[in-house]
């Protein structure tokens, strides 16, 4: 057993570049909405989800003078690739565009997001890749968004907050399953709130660690949702990745889920098996934040629990501070799994990856 | 060796009927569907509930969210206690047949005149002559 | 030649007595059986605009439920009325069928808890009260818990100390849905008192909020909300321990009802990772969250998890603790679990001795 806790070539499949202002989004903007922000003093878009300053949100190490971490393709790529040895890293970039309450503002910020994302990111560096961002506001805009990406090989997945203003099941959201599923661009719910409803279902809460704890159930209610609805009996190529969700909560969970489903399954017909075989075929998790205890043992126990070797997608997270030291894998993961994880599940995944291995 | 059990008269248990029936000391459901009978163990193979009190109901699938292809009305009984659907026909569980299903028991309607002659078991009421009975094997 | 066939079988398997004290049980008290409590304008308004939970029908649920007020088709009296209504079926049906020798009481609608009007919740918990005892005072196997207007923490700090060493009442009672987290200030004025009055506080699922049941808005369907009781009850106990109540009172006891508990041990873990990161923002905790898990919870066994493999439930049970789990049955709603089989059948005789009857009695100061 060494104390290396990275695999060499791995693919990671979440990291997060930071756009250091709105300004830097300027230049992807047309004009009218480039003028409006200047004119309008809109500067910042920074989310509620991630404080800058929050120890969380960045390792401190991983800061630049200016305090901003993950803020240039270099910054990254000396980490992930370098000191990691990973292959491939996949850029979600949590800037709150999808936050904004106009549809037609969002469009716009999320093709000058994209656009940005190319230039300064992909662009720069060849083992990037990047998810798009596209405004939930409004679906046609979304799949509009999908459609104008997806021709670049580059992105290969599409991302969405883990708290929308309705659940992600609804079936108006389907067009966007659909542009999903003809692009081999799996879905990809990472932490983060629109803010268009309580973060709890109890309402606001007090400290921010309350919020991100929030998250996991947030997960919780878009799985429940998704499968509900039927998204997966109407497009059953879809693949859903969450992304930075945490990964414990999901066995009780399903378990639960399933009991109901046995009784109250007439009411969603579609479901038509357990809702935990269900998820093994179309979910996958990222591995940080590995929300178990440190003992090794104890992190067997948990994967042991998810009774899939399939499941668990590698993810550093960064600059996210979700470990010390260099343990992107938690200690407790045999080195198949740690193989598997990093490598071929990400491939079974991401069907565009599978490209470049060609 | 299971024995046959007269357990009702065959007016008894109209089509969409059931009755709950005792033979050789196990508690069993027979329903009549329209006009074909079926016997059930009345224990519910999930976690105990009386059958014999749940509800009775079709079979509901899809082929595509949204739209409830509902068939078989009347052949599904529902546990009154988390609500498990079981097939009358087989007493399998909808949601995991292979695993969990009521146990089912041979059953049939019999004229009295051959009933009379045996080898029956009538452990509750008479049975007359020009009447039919049902007929549990338990 | 009907039910009292099995019902004799079960008694055989009495000999074996197994004490049993379920933790969850529903008496239907009906607002009749309040109205000698209500004054006349309660009454009136009762009779006029009825109660108004925090979602939009005056009568029934937001999400209709799978079957009739949400009961076992077998737990309908046959004399007439509604499901626990009657207290002569429900001792024949379920105390004396089980040979339960205590159950607590947890009454639901109508209760007036969570309603719009904060007033008529004050009313109508003081009258819930007193209807309990009236069932307490015919059935000794009865405890009953102190339903509290949990929105007004004065008012119901003030029921609480009325309650206050009167040994019928076993616990304070709250819906897990309520209008904040149950962490928030608004609220420590129930704790306190329950402290005072050493009694535990147990916090049922269901209720409404008034927020949207998922932090995405309203689900469609009422499986959502089954399985959203969990997601709320891991936000509620997130605020109890993030907003400093154990150590404000750290004698405070905590009993999660019908939340499930299959969840607890990784929120635990969650929350433990995070609060490594974020401790400077909550500064008044003083340990990591887990251990204020294993101190301050207990949990009801109702809806049993029901694991793919069954070694997972009985590893979760061991993280949670065998000394915190209290056997309930949930009578008379429909995912009601049978004392007989509920529980895995692996447990040692020592653990089921505990979670059937011996959690309860040491929580609960039954003996």
């Amino acid at each position: 057993m060494t104390d290396v806790m990275t695999e060499v070539g791995a693919i990671d499949c979440d990291v997060h570049p930071s756009v250091p202002d709105v300004a830097a989004l300027l230049p992807h903007l047309d004009t009218f909405w480039r003028d409006s922000v200047v004119e309008r003093g809109l500067n910042s878009l920074d989310s509620n989800s991630y404080p800058l300053k929050s120890p969380l949100t960045s390792r401190p190490e991983w800061r630049n003078k200016s305090g901003l971490p993950a803020a240039s393709a270099k910054e990254v790529g000396d980490q992930v690739f370098g000191r990691w040895q990973s292959g491939t890293a996949i850029l979600n970039c949590l800037y709150g565009v999808q936050l904004l309450f106009s549809e037609d503002m969002a469009a716009a910020f999320c093709r000058a997001l994209n656009d940005w994302v190319v230039k300064e990111w992909l662009d720069r560096d060849p083992r990037m890749r990047a998810s798009i961002v596209i405004p939930m506001q409004n679906v046609e805009y979304a799949v509009d968004e999908i459609e104008r990406c997806a021709k670049d090989r580059r992105f290969v997945q599409v991302l969405v907050l883990a708290m929308q203003e309705v659940p992600l099941g609804r079936r108006h959201f389907w067009p966007i399953y659909a542009a999903c599923e003809r692009h081999g661009l799996p879905l990809g719910i990472h932490a983060g709130s629109a803010y268009r409803n309580p973060v709890t279902s109890l309402g606001w809460p007090t400290w921010y660690i309350e919020d991100y704890a929030a998250q996991a159930p947030g997960f919780q209610s878009q799985m429940a949702s998704l499968i509900c609805e039927g998204v997966f009996a109407k497009h059953p190529g879809l693949k859903v990745v969450l992304i930075e969700s945490g990964v414990t909560w999901l066995p009780g969970f399903l378990w639960r889920f399933g009991k109901f489903w046995r009784g109250l399954r007439t009411e969603v017909p579609w479901v038509d098996r357990a809702p935990w075989e269900i998820v093994r075929d179309h979910f996958r998790l990222t591995i940080q934040p590995f929300d178990a205890p440190d003992d090794p043992h104890a992190v067997e126990r948990a994967i042991e629990h998810l009774r899939s070797d399939d499941i668990l997608l590698y993810a550093s997270d960064y600059p996210h501070w979700q470990f010390d030291g260099d343990a992107v894998i938690p200690a407790g993961f045999s080195p198949a799994l740690r193989r598997k994880i990093a490598i071929s599940n990400p491939l079974a995944t991401y069907a565009r990856l599978k490209e470049d291995a060609r | 060796m299971a024995k046959k059990h007269v357990v009702a008269a065959a007016s008894e248990i109209p089509p969409g009927g059931r009755k709950l029936v005792t033979a050789d000391g196990r508690a069993i459901v027979v329903f009549n569907l329209g006009g074909e009978f079926f016997a059930l163990s009345n224990r519910c193979p999930h976690r105990g509930g009386s059958l014999c009190e749940g509800s009775l109901t079709g079979l509901v699938l899809s082929d595509d969210p949204g739209h409830y292809d509902y068939t078989r009305r009347g052949e599904i009984i529902r546990c009154p206690w988390h609500s498990w659907e079981f097939d009358i026909r087989t007493g399998k569980s909808w949601c995991d047949p292979d695993r969990v299903k009521a146990r089912r028991f041979g059953v049939s309607v019999e004229k009295g005149a051959k009933l009379i002659e045996g080898p029956y078991v009538a452990e509750t009421f008479r049975v007359s002559v020009e009447n039919d009975y049902v007929v549990v094997e338990a | 030649m009907n039910i009292e066939v099995s019902a004799k079988a079960r008694a055989n398997g009495q000999n074996t007595r197994l004490d049993i004290v379920d933790c969850d049980f529903h008496p239907k008290l009906t607002i009749e059986m309040m109205r000698p409590f209500l004054s006349n304008q309660w009454w009136v308004y009762l009779q006029t605009y009825g109660n108004r939970s925090r979602h939009g029908y005056s009568k029934g649920y937001a999400y209709p439920k799978m079957t009739p007020q949400a009961a076992r088709r077998d737990a309908w009296p046959p004399g007439g009325g509604l499901p626990a209504s009657d207290l002569e079926f429900l001792q024949q049906q379920h105390l004396d069928y089980y040979g339960i020798s205590a159950a607590i009481m947890n009454p639901l609608s109508p209760t007036g808890q969570g309603d719009m009007n904060i007033e008529l919740s004050v009313a109508m918990a003081s009258a819930a009260n007193e209807a309990q005892l009236i069932w307490t005072g015919r059935e000794p196997r009865l405890k009953s818990s102190v339903v509290v207007p949990y929105e007004d923490g004065a008012a119901s700090a003030a029921e609480i100390r009325k309650r206050a060493g009167n040994k019928d009442f076993a616990q304070v009672f709250m819906l897990s849905r309520t209008g904040e987290a149950a962490g928030r200030k608004r609220y420590w004025p129930i704790y306190e008192a329950a402290v005072e009055a050493s009694l535990p506080v147990g916090i049922h699922a269901f209720g409404y909020s008034g927020w949207p049941m998922t932090s995405s808005g309203y689900p469609s369907f009422y499986i959502e909300e089954m399985t959203e009781h969990a997601t709320a009850a891991q936000v509620m106990v997130t605020s109890m321990i993030m907003e400093g109540i154990f150590e404000r009172w750290p004698d405070l006891k905590i009993v999660l009802i019908e939340c499930g508990f299959g969840w607890l041990p990784a929120l635990g873990w969650r929350l433990d990772k995070q609060w490594k990161r974020l401790k400077g923002e909550v500064p008044h905790l003083q340990m990591a969250p887990s251990e204020y898990i294993k101190k301050h919870f207990w949990v009801t066994t109702q809806p049993m998890e029901e694991t793919e493999n069954p070694d997972h439930l009985l590893e979760v049970m061991n993280w949670i603790g065998m000394d915190r789990i209290m056997f309930s049955s949930d009578y008379p709603h429909w995912d009601f679990d049978d004392p007989f089989v509920s529980l895995p059948p692996s447990l040692t005789d020592e653990q089921r001795r505990k979670i059937y009857s011996g959690n309860a009695r040491a929580l609960y100061q039954l003996d």
